[in-house]
């Protein structure tokens, strides 16, 4: 698994999906796609990542801990639902916002935050059981 | 009565829990003082209530009421009567003094600030228990009570003792608190309201009922635990080993006076039966003698106190169980007279035990030129609990015993029990006052002297109330006793307190038949000990016990049943799982008639004809032959990481069968979650140090294949019927019709998940992460052992393993893991078949990280 093949090409292939996945993810409210496939796809980007080099310097590059990653996706979905309290709505009402930027029109909305939240559970928790299980025996989890 | 009121009414129940909130915050800025500042707040209560005498005489009661969960008509109500009032103005009264004296007594404590902050909740869920009319409210102030005097109890959790009598207690009410819960819902039912005050005119409805019986045993099981009756009353002892300001607190005004209340709230709809009388007066006849001789067989003061506390509570019962004018007017008194004098002399115990350092009785003596003033205090609280006339005990003791002098055998063998009764705890009274003041001094662990302000204010102050009230009997008697005497009965009571003692009346003579007795029990208190003693250690046994039996027997079963259902064996865990699923999908296939729907039983003959090759065109053939080649390659394949793959290749077949159906989201996913498995499973295969091989023996490879094929078959059977009904397309018809111009989203699939059903999805990615979080723990204590250098004590198959040179702690390490892992693991490791080049595999993957760090 180690060849030098393998390590060579990895980061590409690793940033191809991770950006496929934020892509897959972004347009998943109209086409097939969405938050848990975008986060299936990065979590999969990291476990090759992983066994191309190791767990320990992935979670160096990742900074945050995979699992504390997933935390704030929680909160980041339950906070979503949320917004809908200011203008007197149940939870999770969902609220959009088209922000004309250069002439598009960019639509923004709760949900899309709530799916957002869904990728970062999906990708930290999955990432988190992946390294755990590349990484070596002494290392601290 | 305006929204004024009721808040702040509500805030006398609140206030003491805003209180306790701070305290600890109080406490850092006021250290030597924070006793007099908090009790700040329970004075201020005191003061409040106190203003509420007067507009109670006039109106009989006040209500209060604020919005608690409107959406269920449930109002956190109060409602303020003379019963209320009375237990009230003790709690808040006392409880001032208490905190007072805890501050001084525990002065210098690192956790007193927490004390102080237990001790004001605890107040706060009393106050509410006692003002609120709303039951489902009296229940949680009831169940807040028991949680707080936990705590109070157990404050000094380092030693065992004092735990023990916290859960001790916490277990003996919260069964009783699970029975009032169970009888105010009852009566709920039978009357249709929650409100204790709008119960007053339903007595017959809870009286007439058929269910009556159950009522009144769920009440009379919560007032019984609470207020430790015969024989649930072994709790109340081991609570002594609290604090000495929580006993006097608890076991003289109220945590054991709930009981007492709650009986004496129920009296006017519950009460006069003939099983209401005779239970009450039955246990508590025997409640008062029970623990008023285990009193006497004491030598800790403040045990001995604990137990008269027992006998008190005793009497009480036995006074509401009476239920007549007399009875009740003679209950509303002793319940004052002795929250003043136990409370008093628990307080004066503490005191002694806090400047001469022990509480034996048998040690202590001639302390009265010491501590002059504990000497006084304890003097004015005794004459209470001796009940001599410049007391207010005294006119209790008068009242119980008026109208009980008459022919029935009922009446006068209840005269015995209370003039019996009386005299022991009387007799424990003199004890606890003479013994440890008068006689030879005696040497003490400290150097005996006065105690300090904060130590005597609360039973001085207290002594004196003793006797204020008794010289003001007139006034006590119209606006203490009548009104809560009429909120007991609902009918009107006249007090006839009065100081004219007319010698020719016989009651004056029982008093004195009392005294008398009381005089011989103290004379002859060590013999009677002695033989007491000597009784207890004939017997063998005590409630506590008992207890103690029915707690292990509890552990015990709990543990067996842990042991049967959680064996640690994860073969038999999914044996388990998968023969419960198999049979949910096949009972209800069959007993239900499901598989009719299919098939129907006539036809069965001719099940061939059935049989229909269906028309798909080549490539949907080549997906299917696919799904079918990954099937047999995982049954047929030499290694597990074979099977893994193979499994891989089958989920892939069944992910573009979904795409050519067209569920293009579904394809996708299930896409990603095969790559996924296939990458974990083979890394928890080489993570957990599992053979190559499957080395399952044929019966269990028989039992495994035989749950696989019916799941497969069950499953496959219940979607076949799911499909042959027609199907109810209203849900998707609304998404369809919905999606876009409500959600603004084109994919059905993540509109659902997002926005329609946006709850669940929250929901589901919480447990996800929940299961994240335990797959993280699993792995974490499965490596510890390995983690600190393989400490593990060679497991018996070690010897035959030729450790290899280059890995030795691997190599010791493995075996041990494998046999935790799997139950039966054989004693050599096999070794890799090297004809495959799959096996290799795994072996360099262990190796990867080794070579990167030397590379870099």
């Amino acid at each position: 698994m180690n060849t030098v093949i393998f390590r060579t090409i990895a980061p590409l292939i690793v940033s191809t999906m991770l950006v496929f996945s934020v892509y897959v993810c972004l347009r998943g409210h109209n086409e097939p796609g969405g938050g848990f496939i975008g986060g299936l796809i990065a979590a999969s980007a990291i476990a090759v990542l992983g066994m191309a080099s190791s767990a320990a310097e992935v979670r160096r590059a990742l900074r945050f801990d995979p699992l504390s990653i997933a935390g704030f996706g929680v909160l980041l979905a339950g906070s979503s639902g949320m917004l809908s309290i200011f203008n007197g709505n149940p939870f999770l009402t969902s609220i959009w916002l088209y922000l004309d930027i250069a002439g598009s029109v960019v639509p923004l909305s709760t949900p899309m935050l709530f799916d957002i939240g869904v990728y970062l559970v999906v990708f930290g928790t999955l990432a988190s059981v992946v390294l755990a299980l590349e990484s070596e025996d002494g290392e601290n989890l | 009565m305006g929204p004024d009121i009721d808040a702040s009414i509500a805030l006398v129940a609140i206030a003491p829990f805003v209180a306790a909130a701070l305290a600890p915050l109080i406490h850092r800025f006021t250290k030597p003082l924070s006793g007099w500042v908090l009790a700040l707040v329970p004075a201020a209560i005191f003061v409040f209530l106190v203003t509420l005498i007067e507009p109670v005489l006039a109106t009989g009661a006040i209500p209060a009421r604020i919005g608690w969960v409107p959406a269920y008509g449930l109002d956190l109500s109060f409602f303020i009567d003379g019963l209320s009032l009375t237990f009230a103005l003790t709690i808040s009264g006392i409880g001032t003094l208490i905190v007072i004296y805890s501050g001084a007594y525990l002065a210098g404590h690192p956790h007193l600030g927490r004390f102080l902050a237990f001790l004001l909740a605890f107040m706060g869920a009393m106050l509410g228990l006692v003002l609120a009319d709303n039951m489902l409210g009296l229940f949680v102030f009831w169940e807040l009570t028991a949680i707080t005097s936990f705590l109070l109890i157990g404050f000094d959790a380092v030693r065992a003792a004092a735990r023990r009598g916290a859960i001790q207690a916490l277990v003996i009410t919260n069964i009783g608190g699970m029975a009032l819960l169970a009888g105010v819902i009852l009566v709920q039912q039978l009357t249709g309201t929650w409100e204790l005050s709008e119960l007053r005119g339903m007595e017959d409805a809870v009286r007439g009922h058929g269910l009556y019986g159950l009522v009144l045993a769920c009440f009379i099981i919560a007032a019984f635990t609470k207020s430790a009756q015969f024989p649930l009353h072994f709790w109340l002892p081991n609570a002594m080993e609290a604090p000495t300001p929580v006993s006097a607190f608890l076991h003289s005004a109220t945590m054991v006076q709930a009981g007492v209340y709650l009986l004496a709230r129920a009296t006017p709809w519950l009460g006069g039966t003939v099983a209401w009388t005779t239970i009450l007066v039955c246990f508590g006849g025997v409640t008062l003698i029970w623990g008023a001789l285990g009193s006497l067989r004491q030598t800790d003061l403040k045990q001995m106190l604990a137990q008269s506390t027992i006998a008190s509570l005793g009497l009480l019962v036995l006074l509401i169980g009476l239920g007549t004018q007399t009875a009740i007017a003679g209950m509303v008194i002793y319940f004052v007279a002795h929250a003043l004098y136990k409370a008093g002399l628990f307080m004066v115990v503490g005191a002694i035990d806090h400047e001469a350092g022990t509480r034996e009785i048998t040690a202590l003596g001639g302390l009265s030129g010491k501590m002059p003033v504990t000497f006084a205090a304890a003097i004015l609280a005794g004459l209470s609990m001796f009940g001599l006339p410049p007391a207010i005990a005294f006119f209790a003791k008068e009242e119980m015993y008026l109208n009980l002098l008459s022919p029935h055998w009922q009446d006068l063998s209840v005269l015995a029990v209370l003039i019996a009764g009386n005299a022991l705890l009387a007799a424990v009274g003199a004890l606890v006052v003479i013994k440890p003041f008068l006689g030879p001094a005696m040497p003490t662990p400290k150097s005996a002297h006065e105690a300090s302000v904060g130590l005597l204010a609360g039973p001085v102050i207290l002594g004196l109330a003793g006797i204020a009230t008794a010289l003001l009997v007139g006034w006590f008697g119209h606006t203490v006793l009548e009104p809560a005497a009429t909120a007991i009965l609902n009918e009107p009571v006249e007090s006839h307190l009065t100081w004219a003692i007319d010698f020719t009346k016989p009651v004056v003579w029982l008093s004195v038949a009392t005294w008398v007795l009381a005089g011989l029990v103290y004379r002859y208190a060590t013999t009677i000990r002695t033989l007491l003693r000597r009784f207890e250690t004939r017997l063998g046994w005590t409630a506590d016990t008992v207890f103690d039996a029915v707690m292990f027997g509890l552990i015990r079963f709990s543990g067996s049943v842990t042991r049967v259902l959680h064996h640690g064996r994860l073969e038999l865990y999914l044996v388990t799982v998968f023969s419960l699923m198999a049979l949910a999908l096949m009972v209800p296939l069959f007993a239900l008639g499901g598989i009719n729907a299919l098939l129907p039983t006539a036809e069965l003959g001719n099940w061939a004809a059935q049989l229909r090759w269906p028309h798909l065109a080549p490539y949907e053939w080549g997906v299917i032959i696919l799904a079918l080649a990954g099937l047999g390659a995982i049954v047929a394949a030499p290694n597990r990481l074979y099977s893994i793959l193979a499994l891989g290749v089958q989920g892939t077949a069944v992910a573009l069968i979904f795409l050519l159906f067209g569920a293009p989201d579904l394809a996708f996913t299930q896409l990603m979650v095969e790559i996924l498995s296939v990458v974990i499973l083979a890394l928890v295969m080489t993570r957990l140090n599992l053979d190559e091989r499957d080395h399952r023996p044929f019966e269990d490879w028989a039992r495994d294949g035989t749950l696989a094929l019916v799941c497969g078959a069950g499953v496959s059977l219940l979607l076949m019927v799911v499909l042959s009904g027609t199907l109810d397309t209203r849900l998707s018809d609304f998404f369809i019709a919905t999606s876009v111009p409500i959600a603004h989203g084109a994919n059905i699939v993540n509109v659902i998940l997002v926005d329609f059903r946006g709850f669940d999805t929250l929901g589901e990615i919480s447990v996800l992460m929940a299961a994240g979080i335990s797959i993280m723990v699993l792995l974490r204590s499965r490596r510890a052992p390995v983690a600190v250098g393989s400490p593990v004590p060679p497991a018996p198959i070690a010897p035959k393993i030729k450790p290899e040179p280059t890995q030795p702690a691997r190599a010791a390490a493995a075996p041990s893991a494998k046999s935790t892992v799997k139950g039966r693991a054989k004693p050599a490791p096999k070794k890799p078949a090297p004809k495959k080049p799959a096996p290799k595999k795994p072996a360099s993957e262990k190796q990867a990280p080794k070579s990167p760090s030397s590379v870099a």
